[in-house]
């Protein structure tokens, strides 16, 4: 067995499985804890204020872009560059199609619009990363954890690019080797933010719509 | 063995941690925007007025001991220390004179994580250790001896509303049973803004309701909520509930006071484990209903130019949004919307216990600055309407720091002084 086969093959399903049972355990962990009751008169329905909180923190408000659209426009232009490359570019989808999916396939983005996705998803990511160290307020809030979490990510992002040619197997495979690493970090750390974020939105949103209110 | 102060305030942080509080904890990416937000930060700009940094030694405490996987991380060293009292004494200004739950961080956050409504419970660790500071600890033994913050004895509310009664030339009557509404009032209100009392014999006379005000629970404040102790909460919020239900009201009027609002209205049935045989109204939401019921028609509007401030608990946490604008475009014909008015609007810094709280004093006038900014862009602004009396005492304090000449009335008053007559 080659090192590529080693990495997309037996260490990849190694790295899935950890990240989809543990990042379960995680959720359905926090899940578990429950919600203190609530048997005030509400003003109005906690279910759709789950949903709206959802929705209502895609955007941010008016008042308060003109000192945070650095962060925002980092941020949106990493998430959706990310979920873009992630889903559509060529490689993955083939890759996603043959090894998880049983020959299940979506079109892939021209050649193009996959590089302009990733040069967001960079611009963006080096964007945030330049201000966790050089904001002094992220500065002080920040751990290894959120230090490593974009330093791999960058890196996964990075050897994808050199793999992108195909002309080596090493190069696709040190892509690989750093995936299976991001795959098992991913649901022991903050990363997980991905997944939980419909919670915490949600929680408050639900908390809040009792009132008639989504803050 | 006697537990220590750390190990008490860790088992309230864990009792208090459920789903809600550690979905927050797992979901914050440190980004910092909460900071832009909280008006101690922009203030100060010292990064430890971060909001979500406030949070730290509760968030340490879940890591360590309650969040799923904590166990696998404990067995790699990954899990944090245990959370000591230094540490917990070294945050104890973070809670307390930094924090006035307004949970204006919450409406920039892109996690939507409920800030403001953690402080409080970590609030609960630290009440149940001790770790409170002296002024409202202060406060809390005024409670204990007279039921009121500030100490207001039932003679005293019974002089001010014969004053009021004289005034406006109306009885009220304390302890009517079978009344359809009971008021509660902040000690704020009876001692620095007693003209409220008048204000309501003269809009329910109009109206046509009968209200009443209880000798046994005539205080709103609830000093339990603004220290983080449950105990206390409940047993003032039960002190009002068997006040109304003895006396057989189907409203108890909750005043022009933030936290009381939430704490008798959201918090109150919780404190108590049950439902009230009452309903709790705002004084706004009444005014506005009666309003719209055509009970208090308006009559001349006031003509000076006045803004609205939006006190945190009522409008942002509370959900009283449209009802205090009706009444403002009823009864001036000059009003104007402060920049980020309504949910996203800036505390007046002294809510949450921080302005019954002396060693805030500087932090609280500091934060009062962003206020300030805020007033200061309207152009000619003669009059502020601050619907909460805590709100209102901060305002005086800090219109005078920076030398601002409005006048500051509370809407119920504005209401009163432009009813027809």
């Amino acid at each position: 067995m080659s090192f590529l086969e080693f990495v997309e093959g037996p260490l990849f399903y190694f790295s899935g499985t950890v990240f989809v049972l543990a990042g379960l355990w995680r959720i359905i962990g926090l899940i578990r804890l429950g919600r203190r009751k609530d048997i005030s008169e509400p003003k109005g329905s906690a279910a759709a204020g789950f949903i709206r909180g959802n929705f209502r923190h895609f955007f941010p408000r008016r008042v308060f872009t003109k000192w945070m659209w650095m962060h925002i426009l980092g941020g949106y232009a990493f998430h959706i560059g990310l979920l873009v490359v992630l889903l559509f570019a060529a490689p993955h989808v083939a890759f996603l199609s043959d090894r998880i999916l049983a020959g299940f396939s979506w079109p892939a983005l021209p050649r193009w619009g996959f590089i302009i996705a990733a040069e967001f998803a960079f611009a963006g990511l080096i964007v945030l990363w330049v201000r966790r160290f050089s904001n002094p307020v992220m500065r002080l809030i920040s751990d290894w954890d959120d230090h490593i979490g974009s330093w791999l990510t960058f890196i996964v992002m990075l050897t994808g690019m050199f793999a992108l040619q195909e002309s080596h197997d090493i190069l696709r495979a040190i892509h690989m080797l750093m995936v299976d690493i991001w795959l098992l970090y991913f649901p022991f750390s903050r990363l997980m933010h991905a997944f939980t974020f419909f919670l915490s939105r949600g929680h408050t949103g639900a908390t809040y719509g009792r009132k008639g209110m989504i803050p | 063995m006697s537990q220590s102060k750390a190990e008490i305030a860790v088992e309230k942080f864990l009792e208090f941690t459920d789903g809600e509080v550690a979905s927050f904890f797992e979901s914050c990416v440190h980004c910092g925007l909460c900071a832009g937000a909280c008006p101690f930060y922009v203030s100060t700009q010292d990064p430890k007025y971060t909001p979500t940094y406030k949070l730290l030694p509760m968030v340490k405490a879940y890591k360590r001991e309650k969040a799923p996987l904590s166990k696998i991380r404990k067995m790699f060293g990954l899990a944090p220390d245990p959370v000591t009292e230094e540490e917990l004494l070294e945050w104890e200004p973070l809670v307390y004179d930094s924090c006035t739950m307004c949970g204006r961080c919450t409406t920039v956050c892109p996690m939507g994580i409920d800030i403001a409504g953690t402080i409080r419970k970590m609030r609960e660790g630290y009440a149940a250790a001790g770790l409170v500071p002296e002024g409202l600890q202060r406060s809390a033994e005024f409670v204990e001896k007279t039921s009121s913050p500030m100490g207001v004895t039932l003679k005293a509310l019974e002089a001010q509303i014969r004053h009021q009664e004289k005034e406006t030339g109306i009885p009220i009557e304390i302890d009517k049973k079978g009344a359809d509404y009971m008021a509660i009032l902040s000690s704020m209100e009876i001692m620095g803004y007693p003209e409220i009392i008048g204000a309501y014999a003269k809009l329910f006379k109009k109206a046509g309701l009968t209200w009443t005000i209880s000798s046994e629970a005539y205080e709103a404040t609830n000093v339990g909520v603004q220290i983080g102790s449950g105990p206390l909460a409940k047993s003032i919020v039960k002190r009002v509930v068997d006040a109304a239900e003895a006396l057989e009201v189907k409203y108890v009027i909750s005043p022009e006071c933030g936290h009381a609002y939430g704490a008798i209205r959201w918090a109150g049935p919780n404190l108590i484990g049950r439902q009230f045989k009452f309903d709790v109204i705002h004084i706004i939401e009444l005014l506005d209903k009666l309003r719209r019921e055509g009970r208090i028609p308006a009559g001349k509007k006031d003509g000076r130019k006045m803004t609205l401030h939006d006190p945190c608990q009522l409008v942002r946490r509370g959900g009283l949004l449209k009802e205090p604008r009706r009444l403002m475009d009823d009864s001036c014909s000059d009003f104007i919307e402060m920049e980020s008015s309504g949910i996203a609007n800036i505390c007046c810094g002294g809510g949450g216990g921080v302005s019954a709280n002396p060693r805030a004093e500087e932090l609280k006038l500091a934060a009062f600055g962003q206020k300030a900014k805020q007033l200061t862009g309207i152009d000619d602004l003669e009059v502020v309407i601050v619907p909460c009396a805590n709100c209102r005492t901060v305002f005086e304090d800090g219109l005078d720091e920076y030398e601002l000449n409005y006048e500051v009335l509370g809407l119920g008053e504005l209401v009163a002084a432009t009813l027809e007559e």
